[in-house]
């Protein structure tokens, strides 16, 4: 058991060395792909913002049931198939239908090929259900029509947030879905955290409407606040353009007014429509609308067919600034609310770092000085094997470029303090062992294979715990299971295969030695 | 040799004392919580000017209408931690208190740390809390079922729930906080104190093959003996790593290190005093041991 042959001692020290040049890739800098690796600093390290955003679906919900009540009229009005009375109330359509006519209609929407109600042949479950009560329906929307409402308002959720966080301009953003409704935001190293989150925060829906005083707009009008929060005016649902017609979006100095504005141009439909309201439109006030609130509403003078206008709203620089990279990276399609946030700045990142570094040298001494002092020279074989698995750690982080945490460093620590246990198992054997063993080599070949399952049994309950909190656990946590269980293979390498390469050329060439251990 | 099992029955009335205790804490003074599991709003900032103390800070705090605000100092002199529940979560909450602290202090501070959890992230944090340490529980179950028998397994998870349940008791006897790391610091809790005990376990199930005329009462101490200077020397590395962290690691591991610390103390202590005591009680003999080998 204690032979080792030149292959493998070739192995040990070849391995070792490789990933103690790995580790050593974090300080300096390789002029090669595989060696020139980082281990990453998680956000509590270096900075910056961890943002878990939600997407409120419920204004989609309405807005696709508002669509569906004209499509499902007009369908059955094609059909020849009478229905009526149809509203919605708490996200369900009801509708009211004849004697007559009631088969046919739940005909139509339990076909597996319907066209008014899709998603059967794929998803073997339709997007609307329909219940029977009676001459009264009601239809809202299955499991799967929910489902696939919510992932594509994701989908276009997170393009939108992509953008936006692009156009800020920070270095290497991680946006990630997470479920179905949220979207999870790491900015590393931001300088400011408050500007991300109040452009996020912003749906950035803008409709250009006329300003109007009459009550019977066929389009139907609604009081709108102005940005201030004071004044109020009654403006028509009727849209003439909306942020979709925007081409371009950019904050301009107006040199004659002397204040900041925004110019924008729009696209070909944008730009028609727009010169056809503003030549018939002339004297009337059009209002620019941005998330229910007037921006302003100036009063229209001239017709303006070139396809581009501009915003004014007593901006400063920063707001203009803003408003127009909402306007160029477009309008999220549902508002989005930030529903947890961790900030770190980078002096405390830097901060931690330090006092991590300090606990971990301090600890790594004390460990080392205590071993030396209780072994003696199996203690400097400890030492030298638990410097060997602190590299081979840390080869292994930087190897899978894996994100180290201030608990993470813990994690570290804690794995020096606990690494020496498989080698203090093996020892106290030994020295059992010699009580009724003469020979020396029997003697540690027995403490090896003796002390072998409390070794395994040991680190396979550390290794549970470790999983779970890699799968439970979030963000630092997680950097944290991560160091504990790697941990515990590196360790189980380094006292199997170091320490033991050590404890071999040791015990063979002192055999005869009487108080060994 | 010391004689630990003469005070097998001593140290059995001791723990069960200090587990009814602690369910007591636990029921009628409960854990306190962090914004973690609570939810609310956290913000950590450093001073540079002496006229912001923890009452100037609180008093500026209180006018802003945030709700139930806490004002602690965090490690040195010039470093506060401020929570409040932040209960209606407006957008720009941050904002509104920067320009409200730039008001009575100007530039002299300076915010290292946000963090604002939501009700519904918080509840879902705990349950995921809840869920990590049942489901680790579980599964150290299943693992020492398989490897040893039920006398064995039964011994392990009391020793288990003891250290758990005593180290939140600990926690909810000093009001200490209960955050995402302690749930990290009760999960590695769980894997070492099995790991100790199981170390114990294999050197009693190894006597009990060797050994058919010692009585178990006998043979746990002599395995308890045996494996002594291990069960000293582990805790005790493991320990200078954990004092390492706590006294040099930062603030923020204080509540990790500490909860870790007890950990190891109760965790090392159980494997001796309640494992043991348990195979002691279930009069286990080497016919139990000999049946299984008998059944494999």
């Amino acid at each position: 058991m204690l032979y080792f042959s030149k292959l493998r001692i070739l192995f040990i020290t070849l391995f070792s060395v490789l990933f103690i040049l790995i580790a050593s890739s974090n300080l300096f800098k390789f002029d090669d792909v595989f060696f020139d690796k980082k281990i990453n600093l998680g956000l509590d390290l270096q900075g910056g913002s961890y943002l878990l955003l939600e997407i409120d679906n419920e204004p989609v919900i309405e807005q696709k049931l508002q669509n569906l009540t004209t499509t499902i009229r007009n369908y059955f009005k094609e059909k020849n198939i009478k229905i009526n009375n149809i509203k919605i109330d708490n996200q369900n359509i009801f509708f009211n239908v004849t004697n007559n006519d009631k088969q046919s209609v739940l005909d139509v929407f339990l076909d597996e090929n319907s066209d008014l109600n899709p998603y059967y042949p794929r998803f073997k479950s339709h997007q609307l259900e329909i219940e029977d009560t009676g001459l009264n329906l009601k239809v809202n929307f299955s499991r799967q029509g929910l489902i696939k409402l919510k992932t594509s308002s994701q989908d276009q959720a997170i393009e939108i947030v992509r953008r936006r966080v692009d156009e800020v301009g920070t270095n290497e953003p991680n946006i990630l879905k997470r479920g179905n409704n949220r979207i999870l935001v790491e900015l590393p190293g931001l300088d400011d955290p408050m500007r991300i989150k109040s452009l996020l925060g912003k749906t950035a829906n803008l409709t250009f409407r006329f300003v109007t005083n009459d009550e019977n707009d066929r389009f139907g009008v609604e009081k709108l606040k102005f940005e201030n929060g004071l004044e109020e005016a009654t403006v028509s649902k009727r849209i003439i353009i909306s942020g979709e017609n925007l081409l371009d979006a950019q904050p301009k100095m107006d040199t004659q007014a002397n204040q900041t504005i925004v110019s924008f141009t729009l696209d070909r439909v944008g730009a028609k429509r727009f010169g056809k309201a503003t030549s018939t439109g002339i004297g009337k006030q059009l209002a620019i609308v941005l998330d229910g609130k007037i921006i302003s509403a100036p009063v229209v003078r001239d017709t303006i067919a070139s396809g581009s206008g501009q915003i004014s709203g007593g901006f400063t620089f920063q707001t203009a600034t803003d408003l127009a990279l909402l306007l160029r990276s477009g309008a999220l399609p549902a508002p989005l609310e930030i529903i947890e946030e961790r900030t770190v700045g980078p002096d405390l990142g830097q901060d931690s770092i330090n006092a991590g570094m300090i606990a971990l040298a301090i600890g790594f001494m004390l460990v080392i000085i205590f071993m030396f002092a209780k072994y003696k020279i199996f203690g400097l074989i400890t030492n030298v094997t638990l410097i060997v698995n602190l590299f081979i750690l840390l080869g292994v982080l930087t190897l899978f470029e894996a994100t180290l945490t201030l608990p993470g460093i813990a994690g570290i620590i804690l794995t020096v303090g606990m690494a020496v246990d498989a080698n203090v198992l093996i020892f106290e054997r030994i020295k059992e062992e010699l009580k009724d063993e003469t020979n020396n080599i029997l003697a540690f070949d027995g403490g090896y294979t003796k002390s072998r399952t409390a070794i395994l049994d040991a680190n396979i309950t550390t290794l549970l715990a470790a999983i779970i909190l890699f799968f439970m656990g979030s963000g630092p946590v997680k950097g944290f299971a991560v160091t504990l269980g790697v941990g515990i293979f590196t360790t189980l390498f380094s006292v199997y295969f170091i320490a033991r390469l050590f404890t071999s050329i040791y015990v063979s060439r002192n055999k005869d030695k009487e108080r060994l251990i | 040799m010391i004689a630990f099992n003469k005070y097998y029955n001593h140290f059995n009335l001791l723990s069960s004392v200090l587990i009814v205790v602690s369910l007591l804490l636990l029921i009628f003074k409960g854990l306190n919580f962090g914004i973690d599991f609570k939810g609310g709003t956290l913000i950590e900032l450093r001073a540079s000017d002496s006229k912001i103390n923890v009452s100037s800070l609180r008093d500026r705090f209180n006018q802003m209408d945030l709700g139930d605000v806490s004002v602690k100092k965090f490690g040195n002199d010039t470093d506060f931690l401020v929570k409040f529940e932040n209960k209606d979560n407006t957008k720009n909450i941050i904002e509104e208190i920067k320009t409200n602290l730039d008001k009575s202090f100007g530039n002299n501070y300076d915010i290292r740390r946000v963090e604002n959890v939501g009700p519904k992230v918080s509840a879902e944090l705990l349950k995921s809390g809840v869920i990590a340490i049942s489901l680790s529980l579980a599964l150290m179950l299943i693992y020492i079922w398989i490897r040893f028998e039920w006398q064995f397994s039964l011994g392990a998870i009391l020793a288990l729930f003891h250290d758990v349940i005593v180290t939140l008791g600990v926690f909810s006897l000093f009001g200490l906080e209960i955050n995402l790391s302690i749930i990290a610091a009760v999960l590695t809790i769980v894997g070492y104190s099995m790991n100790d005990t199981v170390v114990i376990f294999d050197r009693v199930r190894e006597n009990l093959r060797k050994y058919s005329d010692i009585k178990i009462f006998e043979l746990t101490n002599i395995s308890i003996n045996e494996t002594l200077s291990r069960t000293i020397i582990t805790s005790a590395t493991t320990l200078l790593a954990l004092l390492a962290i706590y006294f040099f690691g930062g603030e923020i591991l204080k509540g990790f290190s500490l909860a870790m610390i007890l950990g190891v103390v109760f965790g090392t202590y159980s494997s001796i005093y309640i494992a043991n005591t348990v195979l002691v009680r279930l009069r286990v003999s080497q016919k139990t041991v000999l049946r299984e080998d008998e059944k494999k």
